[in-house]
This record gives C-alpha cells, structure tokens and sequence, in this order.
C-alpha cells in the first residue's frame, strides 16, 4: 500500500515520455526510435549540469532544448536525406549514446547530496509527497502545452500531416517542416522526462533508455484502450493515465514474485499482444461473422 | 491564366522501365475556361496534372500561372493557386479530424500556419453555410470526424476544400471513379454548380466520354504523352460520342480502347 503514492509519481513522470512517444507514434504517424537515446540524452544534460552547479529548471529546459535538436537531426535525416523514419530514429539512437557519455563524462552520474527540483522547493511535505506534486504540475504544465500547440494553426497542420501527407500538401503546407516540428515536440518531451527521471532516481546512467519506445507504447496503448480516444484532449488524458497504470501493473507483477531483470520482457510481450490485438479481433469477427452466415 | 509550354516527363529514365508519360506538351487555359480531358488509360492525363500541381518537377518546359513561373515550386508553394480533388476519395481530407478542423486548414489554403487558434467558434456559421450548399446534411456534423463520412461525402467535401480559398486553377482527377453511378452523377452536379458560380477555371479529367461532352466549354484529348485533339466552343457543344470516336482514330491512327473510356 506504501507503494502507492511513488508508483503513480513514477507514471507521472515517465507520462511526460509517452506524451512524447504518442507525438509520433500516433499523430505523426511515425515509430521514432529517436527516444531510446533522447530519453538518456535528458538525463545526462540535467545531471551534468546540476553537478556543475545550475539550478533544476534550468537543466530540465536545457535537458527539452537537447532533445528538441535530437528531434530536428532525425528530422532531417528523414524528410531531408530521405532516410526511412526508422533508420533515421535508430542512426539517432546510435549517436546519441556516444553524445551522452561525452556529456556526463562516464557512464553514470550520481545525483546525491545535489538539490534537484524535488527538493529545491520549500515544503514541509516529505520527499514521496514532493515528487507526487512535482509531477503533477509538469504534467499539467505539459498537457497544457501540448493541447494549446496542437490546436492552433501549425498544430493541426502537423496532425494532418500525420493522417494524409497527400491532403496536407495540396492545402499549401511543406511536410518536412511539420514531420520535423513534430519529432521535435516529442523528443523534447521525452528528454524532460529524462531529466526528471534521473533526478527521482538520484543518477543518470547512459543505459537508462534501454526499451523506453516500449514502455511508451505500452502506456499509449493502454490508455487508449482503457480511457478513450474521442479528441486530441481525451487522448492526452488518456497517454498520462495509460502512463500510471502501466507503472501499477509492473509494481503490481513485481510485487507478485517476478524478477526485474524480465521487466522489459514483460513488456514487450504486453505490447506485442495490444498491437495485435485488432488482428485477432478482425480474425475473430470474421469467425463469427462465417458461423452466423 | 494557365500556360503550359512543351513540356516534357520521362518516368524512370535510363532503366528498362523507362516511361515517356509527357512529349512536349502545351497548353493554354484562359479565365474561366472548364476543361474536360479524356484519354486511354496511360496516355498522361495524371502526369499532366501532376505536373501542373507539383507532384514531380517536369524535365523541360515551362509552367505558368498568371504570370508566376512555378516550373520549378515545390508542391507545397504551388497549393497557393491551386485546389485539387483526387480520384481516391482518402486522398482530399484528413479522416482522423472533425469536418471542421478540414474545413479551417483548407480556408487558408497557401498561407504559412501560424499559432493563432486553428479552428475558431466563429468560423463555424461560415462553414455551416458552405457545407449546407452541398445539400447532404454535413452541416450539423462540424465536430464528426471526417472518417465516418461516405465516399461521396468525402469528394463533396474535397470540392468544397479545394474551393474556398479561391484557387486561380482547379484540378480534377477522375474525381468521381471511385464512386457508384448515382453518387458520382450527384458529386458531378456539386462540381458544375460551383465551378460556374465562381467561373473557376477548371482542368477535369473524366474516363466517362459522355461526361466529358456534357460538361465544360472545352475538351482536350490525350494519347501517348501527347494532347491529339483539343475543340471549345461551338465546335464541342455540337460535338457526339460518334464524331469524337472518329476524331480520336484519324489522329492517332489507332482503335479506341474502349474497354476503359466509357462510352455513355
Ligand atoms: N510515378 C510514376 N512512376 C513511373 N511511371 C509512372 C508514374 N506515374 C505515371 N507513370 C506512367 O506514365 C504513364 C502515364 O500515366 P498517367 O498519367 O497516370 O496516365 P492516365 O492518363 O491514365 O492518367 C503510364 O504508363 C504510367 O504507368
Ligand atoms: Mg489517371
């Protein structure tokens, strides 16, 4: 029970990723590799720039402005050298591990005894409380964002883009510069989540990203099932909320006997069944539809 | 208005799928003209458009819209002049977004998005009248996600898209192909109702010849990459199925392939 409150402000946290993954899996209608390293890529710009003394929401915005560049360079290798999306992510992913140990200077980076937004906040409430709140607001903050961008004039370009580049076009909007605006919204997120992550877990570490497409996808993928996808609003509730229970599942099984090192089989597996989930519906359907003619 | 000079394409040049799809083309549209095009399947009647609307880069020649040489615009800059229906009713519209979020982005067709609210409240009595004009009920559906429309629908609402914005130059491709005979002559009555309200100067390719003499005050033939007749006026309005069959064979020196042209 104890495990509550930490469980959902870890979904709170890692929300901010899949908000970012949901960026381009779904409304850019792209798999973007990018986020395996843009999501260590966060964590390493926040932590060395906490140990060399900046305050936490300087190292988050630097850790989003990182990740933005991450974005626009797997943009450009996409739309510009027209290298398919999933190479240009997995090029991406490749170099950014490199980039991130040049940025911490070893592959891990410890946090303790470095005030990090968690606890710069003068509060009488205790640190489990603090990261509850924390998250909350940057989720908010997110969220806001998010559904004020993705509604204005360049936001629904970049969803259209997404549903029909064909369309899109013919109304009089360049696609290179909406897919790369929108990888870099999304890479931007998950470096802040990055960041955040590193800073609740107390260290960065280089193999932080290992499996974050899958664990994004996972909590897209459940909330879209669980909570909806009616709008644009409804599917952002519904990434942050698919986030958190994503998190209690795996505390859940955890806390029923399996080991953590088959954690990300675990998840790979859950995410192979709900991708193949209106497979096996079609299929179903179709059964029945034969047994009933 | 429109002028197309010699131009040329060649599909996947070097190779042995080598395609000449356009030989030296011209072609001049003035205001207002509402053109059908006919031709066999493969003659370049797509390629034309496509060359025209900026799909592909043409390899020579020049294309001119009252007086901008787009020759060498990217698809994008060229959308400013041009509203365009495709043949595949998936092609015109974003299915995943409401009727009017289609309708806001295409209002401002060939105008650099900017972070002003994409599709405002008071925009919607514009759209309501705009889409009440089709006569098919979409006007109480502003916030039904495009997706859940019929093909008719979604070509009626392609039209509508392609013309708000005040195209000089409408493109036309087989608009009306992917849909059953009643819908299609219903979609085609849309189309002849908004092009002479506005005098939009309209390019239409149609694979159904009948159609292609009932409308239009112009009709252009093509064949092998090439435009082999082209009447307007008088000569067309008295022109028939029969004469345009003799036509055709005295200027390509071959049979129609009449499996694909469709005779009415
Ligand atoms: N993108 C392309 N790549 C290669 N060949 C093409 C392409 N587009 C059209 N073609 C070829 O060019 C010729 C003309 O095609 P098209 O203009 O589509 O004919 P239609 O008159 O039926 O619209 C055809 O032989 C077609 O196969
Ligand atoms: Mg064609």
């Amino acid at each position: 029970m104890d495990l509550i409150i930490p469980t959902i402000s870890q979904g709170l946290l890692w929300s901010v990723m899949s908000i970012g993954v949901y960026l381009t899996f779904r409304v850019l209608d792209i798999a973007d590799l990018t986020v395996e390293g843009s999501f260590p890529l966060g964590g390493a710009v926040a932590a060395a720039l906490l140990t060399i003394g900046y305050n936490p929401i300087s190292a988050i915005l630097a850790a989003c402005a990182a990740g933005m560049l991450s974005g626009v360079v797997t943009g450009f290798l996409h739309t510009k050298l027209k290298i398919p999306a999933l190479l240009a992510g997995i090029l991406s992913m490749i170099a950014l591990y490199s980039v991130n140990l040049r940025i911490m200077g070893k592959a891990n980076l410890s946090l303790l005894q470095i005030d990090t937004v968690f606890t710069i906040f003068p509060a009488s409430f205790d640190n489990q409380t603090m990261v509850l709140l924390v998250g909350l607001v940057i989720v908010l903050i997110v969220g806001i964002i998010n559904y004020w961008f993705f509604g204005t004039e360049i936001g629904a370009a970049i969803r259209a883009t997404g549903f029909n580049q064909h369309m899109i076009r013919a109304n009089g909007v360049n696609t290179n510069i909406t897919i790369i605006l929108g990888l870099l919204m999304s890479n931007g997120l998950v470096a802040v989540s990055g960041a955040l992550v590193a800073q609740s877990n107390g260290f960065a570490d280089v193999g932080m990203g290992v499996g974050t497409i899958v664990i994004g996808l996972a909590s897209v993928i459940i909330g879209e099932v669980l909570f909806g996808t009616k709008s644009f609003r409804n599917c952002l509730i519904s990434v942050v909320l698919g986030s958190i229970v994503y998190r209690v599942v795996i505390a859940i099984v955890l806390q029923l006997g399996m080991p953590p090192n088959d954690l990300k089989l675990f998840t790979a597996v859950l995410v192979t069944l709900a991708l193949s989930l209106p497979l096996f519906k079609a299929k179903f359907n179709s059964k029945k539809r034969r047994v009933a003619g | 208005m429109l002028r197309v000079e010699n131009i040329s394409k060649t599909f996947n040049p070097g190779t042995i799928t080598e395609k000449i799809a356009l030989s030296d083309v011209s072609l001049r549209l003035n205001p207002g003209d509402f053109v059908t095009v006919i031709g066999g399947n493969g003659a370049g009647k797509s390629t034309l458009m496509n060359s025209i609307a900026g799909a592909f880069l043409v390899d020579t020649g020049k294309i001119i819209i009252d007086n901008n040489d787009i020759t060498k615009w990217p698809e994008h800059k060229r959308a400013k002049f041009i509203g365009r229906v495709f043949q595949d009713p998936m092609m015109g519209t974003a299915a995943g977004m409401m009727i009017e979020e289609n309708l806001a982005i295409a209002s401002r067709r060939g105008k650099t998005p900017s972070f002003r609210w994409s599709a405002p409240k008071s925009e919607r009595e514009k759209f309501r009248e705009l889409l009440k004009s089709l006569n098919l009920g979409l006007e109480n559906r502003l916030e039904n996600k495009v997706g859940l429309l019929s093909g008719g629908q979604r070509q009626a609402l392609t039209l509508l898209m392609a013309t708000m914005a005040d195209p000089k130059l409408l493109l036309l491709d087989e608009h009306t192909a992917a849909l059953d005979p009643k819908t299609a002559e219903k979609v085609l009555a849309i189309t002849e109702n908004i092009i002479s309200d506005r005098s939009l100067t309209t390019l239409m390719i149609t694979h159904n010849m009948r159609d292609a003499l009932r409308f239009g005050n112009r009709l252009i033939m093509m064949y092998n990459g090439k435009i082999i007749i082209d009447v307007s006026g008088k000569d067309k309005k008295d022109l028939e199925v029969q004469d345009l069959l003799e036509m055709f064979e005295k200027a390509s020196g071959s049979e129609m392939d009449s499996d694909r042209m469709l005779l009415g």
